[in-house]
């Protein structure tokens, strides 16, 4: 009795008097790294998953050919030490280098490579990301199980440590390919030990069966818990490697990760809640980060129903729209109005296309459309996935048309999956949606408008842009590209199947002991170059 | 078996009952007035209900009528509850919340009342095999997965207030009918219901005139906590895109989109929640008062 | 007592045959599938991948090899999470649940049943006032805006606590009071309703006629009948609650049961929606056998029939 009494006593002393030393003063001293990340992984297995949390997991465990520089994105060595590049563009040859090692101490060599690429694109995996791949020459056929023999895809090993890889066309965004995830390699024997290579369901992933060749390695994986990986002893580059460890915090409610943050648990957050915005930006500016982001928040528009059928109509519903205001008093998070829809300096390429904000103009447009000021013109409705920050810029949007053209509209919101369905089946008038880029480049955002384009969903269809999209991709001359896909672009906003809102922007908290930490527009940060540093006292 | 002269008193008292019949509402009625706390919570709520219905017509601001300069202000001359993110009146939108909320809350509650009763006095006074029957139907209903539910209702009709309402009935009357089911099988074996069956009075008379009765606090107490669980449910179901449409309010949405700036903007958190509050102490009291007044053996004391 | 379990037992098995085949055949018509997602994937992968968990058989044939395997207690792998299976994702968050459900439940008891029957005794008295206002509260601040409030008071500004997480004993406390309030409002109603309709039974007034002590009169008579509403209502509560409550998981961030009975329904992720419905029902049939048996030892004239 007399001892618990003790330890009750002891207890309140230490958490009532005097400041316990949080997780993060913590981990500044030993070098661990707490990361917020969103939501809990649906696997590690780079050919299997699809998300963002993933991302971040994996990029710690494996390590790609290529890697990307976090200041400028420019490629740099990572499983290979160089590389050349044939004069006409389309061929690869990367060399490896020789002292990298599985976690298990294997050399990581070119058929590492090699049967990774072959299970990504192995029918029977059915892996979703499968397309990143398509560049290679035969990897599509082979995938959809046109092309049985592997060796007719365009990989190839030279020696050991010599891999070649054969593209369809000169693709100037290759490299930055190599970053993702659906290029990275794993250890088949590992794989091949815990469950069938070329199907779901393999348990190697666990951590006590993990296999990796990046700087970290799968220490603990609990769920929706905490994920935490510890440094490599294996890792080539191991010596600038500081973080002793990682620990990934699968964090769902933007508002729990904030204040999480605040009483000092985590390191990084990977967002911040919107009414926490105007707060940080007044008191505490220098905890706050807000970065663009390679990525477009629009609203799509189904062009196979009347009245939206009509050009003019969709025209003047987007030059009515003030998306100044929407960026300025709504998100307030440094997102950029867009007028256009690929993000600007993507790759060097800005469009010159605009959709102006010009409420005269729309008037008139939809005069021409046969309804002036607004009248005969049906109910249009505006279908959004549930959430709050979708709500107030619908309801934003709502009230502007209203406004300035005089129509009604409705706002309909529905369960993702229900959102998702009804987009895919082309059950809406005009619905909200986000693109985000999967490398750095116009193609990734104006290649799916094509006609009959699995991310299309719009049912609009113009022969002139197919045209363009796929000279694009011959094109040799990265001059004469840019200039294709400006035409294109013009193209697609003077039809407005899609009403660009604004672009992205990444905004996040972060504690000022995080050091390496870049702001880049793929929101790419090698751990490897990150280190804690506790502010002097 | 209870003593001869007690069963000819529970007799007595049945027969009374039966012969009263009408003055039994006025007797209800006349104590109802006497319960000062009782009638102020009930003339609240019409007070309430009023407003908010007649919103439209006092000459308040519109509910949807937005000015995103302004954004989120505190209360003011101009704005006597303040204004939420996109500048709009945040008393309008409670009132007009208040229609969805109030009607919501009040009819889903009685469709919900109206079929838990039935369902578990009839349990609870069947017994046996009939009563094994029905509360496994209730285990099953339970069990099922609600949100798929609500998906599939989605579907299959149109979005409407009605549908609405039938989706919340469906969930809510099943504990009702557990609570129900629970009391009327113990007063099943009291004395004297087993009198009043003994005298040879109908069934539906005793389960209507003796049984539901002796169980109306509960049923009262019940309902008055149903009606908030009711209110929050709407805010889910707008969430699955079954509830009111943006930019429509409803008390339920207006608490969870509130609590989310509760350090920023406490105010939209603070005065919605506070109308939720206010209407759920009424009602408790009113609720209460009734009870009190309905209660035959009250008067008694 | 004993053939009464063994009935109910052999009830529970037909109730829960219907629920998985409801929930079966619900899940798969409901709009949006599984492997839907923002990016759309290539029609033939779509098609592997629905190959691969057999969606592509015919419904019959799907739902008669689920019931086969459900019958070895086998849920399958889950759609959403790749590498594992419904049954270790049950297996790993139920005990959390458990343990947070348990002491939710003892809070709502112990503040819920004294402050409904000490509100009971004088009814419309300030000691019946505080504790019924307080629970008015309770009901009022519903986990949501509760939880957040705590985190505020006794995380963000005493530092008492971890704003969140599931590492330490004291991590578990503002989340149980979270929970635990909210049941024991209801409780404390619920209680005091049960407890005045007792007080007004003749049995009661002939025990008071009869001269026994208050105290007597309410521990030895009306308690007993006066609790039942409480019973039938904490059956299913218990149910819920050890099966964890969504939103209290997601403000504390705790890795229980409760987010995946939504989460699997919004993924679509069948094999999910189906092994927490499954488990669900199990335990809703449990606890209402309990609530039923204690519904007998309540009232001794009711026999198991």
């Amino acid at each position: 009795m007399k001892q618990l009494l003790l330890i009750a006593i002891a207890m309140l002393a230490i958490t009532g008097c005097g400041k316990r030393e949080t997780r993060v003063e913590q981990g500044n001293r030993d070098q661990i790294l707490h990361l917020g990340n969103g939501t809990e992984p649906q696997d590690l297995d780079p050919h299997i998953v699809t998300g963002v949390p993933e991302h971040h997991l994996i990029t710690a465990l494996l390590e790609g050919l290529v890697g990307l520089d976090p200041k400028d994105l420019r490629p740099v060595p990572g499983g290979a030490e160089r590389w050349e590049t044939s004069a006409d563009g389309t061929v690869y040859t990367f060399y490896l280098r020789k002292n990298a090692k599985w976690s298990n101490g294997d050399p990581v060599t070119a058929h590492d490579f090699l049967n990774s690429f072959k299970r990504i694109l192995t029918p029977s995996l059915a892996s979703e990301y499968a397309y990143m791949l398509y560049v290679a020459k035969n990897a599509e056929a082979y995938n959809t199980g046109k092309l049985a023999d592997f060796s007719e895809v365009g990989f190839k090993v030279l020696d050991d440590h010599t891999l070649q890889v054969q593209l369809n066309n000169p693709t100037p965004y290759f490299l930055s390919l190599l970053n993702h995830y659906s290029w990275y390699p794993v250890h088949l024997p590992t794989v091949e030990k815990h469950g069938p290579v070329h199907e779901r369901g393999n348990r190697w992933t666990r951590p006590e069966n993990f296999v990796g060749n990046g700087p970290f390695i799968l220490d603990k994986w609990r769920e929706n818990q905490i994920i935490i990986v510890k440094k490599s002893p294996t890792y080539w580059n191991a010596d600038i490697v500081r973080l002793k460890e990682i620990h990934f915090y699968p964090i769902d409610s933007d508002d729990t990760e904030e204040r999480a943050f605040r009483s000092g648990q985590l390191h990084v957050t990977q967002t911040v809640p919107l009414p926490k915005i105007d707060v940080y930006k007044r008191e505490k500016p220098d905890l706050l980060r807000i970065y663009t982001y390679l990525g477009c928040y629009y609203y799509r528009v189904n062009v196979t129903k009347p009245p939206l059928d009509n050009k003019e109509v969709r025209r003047a519903l987007a030059m009515a729209i003030d998306r100044e205001n929407i960026v300025k008093h709504i998100t307030k998070a440094g997102q950029i109005p867009a007028h256009h829809f690929t993000p600007p300096g993507t790759a060097g390429y800005t469009a010159e296309a605009r959709i102006p904000m010009d409420v005269d103009a729309a008037k008139k447009l939809l005069a021409e459309a046969g309804y002036p000021d607004g009248k005969g013109l049906p109910t249009i409705e505006i279908l959004y996935n549930t959430s709050e920050g979708h709500k107030v810029i619908a309801e934003a949007i709502q009230q502007m048309w209203k406004k300035n053209l005089n129509i009604d509209v409705q706002l309909v919101n529905q369960e993702w999956k229900v959102y998702l369905d009804s987009q895919k089946q082309l059950n809406y008038q005009i619905c909200r949606a986000g693109w985000i880029g999967d490398y750095p480049d116009p193609n990734s955002f104006l290649d799916m408008w094509l006609t009959g384009g699995g991310n299309n969903q719009t049912g609009w269809s113009n022969s002139e842009y197919d045209q363009l999209i796929r000279e694009a991709s011959r094109a040799a001359d990265p001059q004469k590209r840019m200039e294709i896909f400006q035409k294109a672009e013009a193209i697609l906003l003077d039809e407005a199947p899609v009403i660009p809102i604004y672009f992205y922007t990444r905004n996040f908290l972060i504690q000022p002991s995080v050091k390496g930490w870049h702001p880049n527009i793929l929101d790419h940060h090698p751990y490897q170059h990150v280190h804690l540093e506790a502010a002097k006292k | 078996m209870p003593e001869a002269p007690e069963l000819e008193k529970y007799a007595a008292h049945a027969m009374e009952d039966i012969e009263q019949g009408t003055s039994l509402w006025r007797d209800a009625w006349h104590r109802l007035q006497k319960n000062k706390l009782a009638l102020f919570g009930g003339g609240f709520i019409l007070l309430l209900a009023l407003a908010c219905f007649l919103s439209p017509f006092l000459g308040i601001q519109s509910y949807e009528e937005q000015n995103l300069t302004l954004g989120a202000t505190p209360p003011s001359a101009e704005h006597w509850l303040g204004t939420d993110l996109l500048g709009r009146d945040l008393m309008a939108r409670i009132l007009y919340g208040g229609r969805i909320s109030l009607s919501v809350g009040l009819a889903a509650t009685a469709v919900s009342l109206l079929i838990g009763v039935i369902y578990g006095t009839l349990a609870g006074f069947l017994g046996g095999k009939t009563d094994a029957l029905m509360m496994r139907f209730v285990d099953i209903l339970y069990a099922l997965p609600f949100t798929i539910l609500v998906i599939l209702l989605m579907v299959i009709f149109e979005r409407s207030l009605l549908l609405l309402f039938m989706a919340i009935g469906a969930v809510e009357w099943l504990t009702m009918a557990r609570i129900v089911r629970g009391q009327v099988l113990t007063l099943r074996r009291q004395e004297f219901i087993e009198a009043a069956e003994a005298l040879g009075l109908r069934k539906r008379r005793i389960v209507f005139r003796h049984l539901i009765p002796n169980v109306l606090g509960v049923i009262i107490v019940y309902a008055t906590l149903t009606v908030p669980s009711v209110m929050l449910l709407e805010a889910f179901l707008s969430f699955l895109g079954f509830g009111v449409q943006a930019p429509m309010s409803s008390w339920g949405t207006l608490i969870n989109d509130g609590a989310k700036a509760m350090e920023e903007y406490p105010w939209l958190l603070l005065f919605p929640a506070s109308f939720f509050s206010l209407t759920l102490f009424s009602l408790n009291f009113f609720g209460d008062g009734l009870r009190d007044a309905l209660d035959p053996r009250a008067s008694k004391d | 007592m004993l053939r009464f379990i063994l009935r109910r037992i052999l009830q529970a098995i037909p109730v829960l045959i219907i629920i998985a085949t409801l929930t079966f055949f619900m899940v798969r018509l409901a709009p949006g599938k599984p492997f839907d997602a923002e990016k759309a994937t290539t029609p033939e992968i779509r098609a592997r991948l629905e190959a691969h968990y057999g969606l592509d058989k015919p419904l019959l044939q799907q739902y008669f090899s689920y019931m086969g395997n459900l019958v070895k207690g086998d849920f399958g792998p889950s759609f959403k999470y790749a590498n594992r299976s419904v049954n270790e994702l049950i297996a790993a968050s139920f005990p959390v649940s458990l343990e947070l459900g348990a002491y939710a439940m003892c809070i709502a008891l112990m503040l819920g049943l004294l402050a409904g029957v000490i509100a009971s005794l004088k009814p419309n008295s300030p000691t019946d006032y505080v504790p019924m206002s307080m629970a008015m509260v309770g009901i009022c601040l519903p986990t949501f805006v509760m939880g957040p409030l705590l985190i505020l008071v006794f995380g963000l500004t005493l530092g008492w606590f971890n704003t969140s997480g599931w590492f330490f004993p004291s991590d578990r406390v503002l989340p149980a009071l979270t929970l635990g309030g909210y049941y024991a409002a209801y409780t404390a109603r619920l209680a005091r309703g049960g407890m005045l309709e007792i007080m007004h039974q003749d049995f009661i007034r002939t025990a008071r006629a009869k001269g026994a002590s208050e105290k007597r009169v309410v521990l030895r008579h009306a308690l007993k009948g006066g609790l039942l509403p409480v019973v039938s209502f904490i059956g299913p509560a218990i149910a819920g609650l050890v099966s964890g409550s969504f939103v209290v998981e997601m403000i504390f961030q705790i890795p229980g049961l409760g987010r995946y009975f939504v989460t699997s329904a919004l993924n679509r992720d069948y094999a999910m929606v189906m092994g927490t419905v499954i488990f669900f029902a199990v335990l809703i049939l449990v606890m209402n056998l309990i609530v039923d048996i204690v519904l007998v030892w309540l009232n001794p004239k009711l026999r198991f029939d």
